[in-house]
């Protein structure tokens, strides 16, 4: 999940005597399964928790850009090299559409970027740590890549038309992702002792960082009811966890690789795995910004924000002269 | 603080013979530039032949709560269809 713990702007749901005719019309059209869409009325507790978790969905995928990004310059070829680096463009493309999706709800860019930079917007934990091998270029598309569209295949049906549309076009784009990814496992699987090891040990770096991706259990999230009646939130973190491990071991073995945890067992009666809980520890630590690569993550972000200032500064006077000009002829 | 540049929508004509449709929204500084980052953000995987763009400020759009006024009234002008008139089948196709 590319959004942890949002935080819903909201004292609980309502019921329907509580709430104001508008709030049950806006309700019974979500009920309904129509879409919101920028101009019609909402709740603002619906538009601040919205600007939240698409801002942070936003935010998620250009950091992610930056774990990959360390390994496009030395790709093993050069065929590897162009869609590592198509990977990562369509990462950045997958960043704009969901800014463009949260700056329909009345907050720009710019804003949402600051808030990022200041350290008031999260991004998803799973780019916290670092891509120390080829293989985990491998791990990322295959694992973090599918714990994704676990996650973004659902929300294309969410209530807020303008984020529907931006997941609809991401989930046709993220498929290459995984496959990518899974590729490279592959390849590695197949390969010398030496590589078959470096797969096994990029599997167990990435398999419980993998798992947080969903957020804390069902228990512990106390955010989701409100989420899930504005069809913000379409499945629960275990549920999805669940179906994410599901789909996963059988992939797993195919590469003769062993998951890391010895309690992974079938369970017939419920039809799914039973496995161990990643650490939430370490999870709480690394959203409180004591990850492995937090510092460096958000430093690289600032660094290059701060860098561009003149790029877009200087563009923006070369636009304003060239527009002044044409006025002045006219 | 420095001046954001301005949303553009975008609009993007897939295959020749169909007509341009929107797509999405973008920043950049002018109309040119526009364009180049509507063909890097949208169409990555030849999703178009054309593009134009059109500054996010300048589009007139219609209030959601004149939806009822300004649609409604079709409802009931159902002899705009050719459903509305039954034909014989003697007749053939008409």
């Amino acid at each position: 999940m590319y959004a942890q713990m949002v935080k819903t702007a909201s004292n609980g749901v309502k019921d329907t005597k509580e709430m104001s005719a508008e709030e049950r019309a806006f309700q019974e059209k979500i009920d309904r399964n129509e879409k919101i869409e920028p101009r019609d009325w909402m709740p603002e507790d619906y538009r601040r928790t919205l600007i939240r978790q698409i801002g942070q969905h936003a935010h998620s995928e250009i950091v992610g850009q930056l774990p990959e990004g360390n390994w496009i310059t030395r790709a093993p070829t050069l065929e590897r090299k162009a869609i590592l680096l198509a990977k990562v463009q369509d990462e950045a493309g997958h960043g704009l559409y969901l800014y463009s999706a949260a700056e329909t709800l009345g907050v720009s860019r710019d804003e949402l970027l600051e808030m990022l930079h200041a350290g008031k917007m999260k991004y998803s934990s799973i780019f916290n740590y670092p891509t120390l091998t080829w293989a985990d270029i491998g791990a990322v598309g295959w694992l973090v890549d599918g714990a994704a569209i676990m996650n973004q295949v659902p929300l294309q049906r969410t209530s807020y038309g303008p984020y529907s549309r931006a997941m609809i076009r991401i989930c046709k784009e993220e498929s290459f992702h995984q496959r990518q990814g899974y590729a490279i496992m592959m390849k590695m699987a197949e390969g010398t002792e030496d590589q078959k090891k470096m797969a096994q040990d990029a599997f167990n770096r990435f398999w419980y960082p993998s798992l947080m991706m969903f957020g804390p259990s069902d228990g512990a999230s106390v955010h989701s009811e409100q989420s899930m009646a504005w069809r913000i939130k379409i499945n629960s973190n275990d549920e999805l966890r669940q179906k994410f491990v599901d789909q996963t071991v059988p992939q797993a073995e195919y590469l003769g690789l062993t998951v890391p945890d010895e309690n992974l067992k079938w369970n017939e009666e419920k039809g799914g795995y039973d496995f161990s809980d990643p650490d939430w520890n370490e999870f709480f630590q690394v959203l409180k910004g004591n990850g492995p690569c937090n510092h460096e993550r958000l430093g690289a972000r600032v660094k290059a924000w701060e860098d561009g200032a003149w790029v877009r500064d200087g563009m923006m006077a070369h636009a304003d002269k060239k527009a002044a000009r044409k006025v002045a002829a006219e | 603080m420095s001046k954001e540049w301005p949303l553009w929508e975008v609009f993007i004509r897939g295959q020749h013979g169909m007509s341009h449709r929107h797509f999405g929204s973008l920043h950049a500084p002018d109309a040119e530039m526009a364009i180049k980052n509507a063909r890097d953000v949208y169409t990555r995987r030849n999703e178009g032949v054309s593009i134009w763009v059109v500054k996010a400020a300048d589009i007139a759009a219609s209030a959601p709560s004149d939806k009822g006024p300004l649609f409604e009234p079709s409802n009931t002008k159902v002899y705009r269809h050719p459903t509305f008139f039954d034909i014989p089948d003697d007749v053939g196709a008409m």
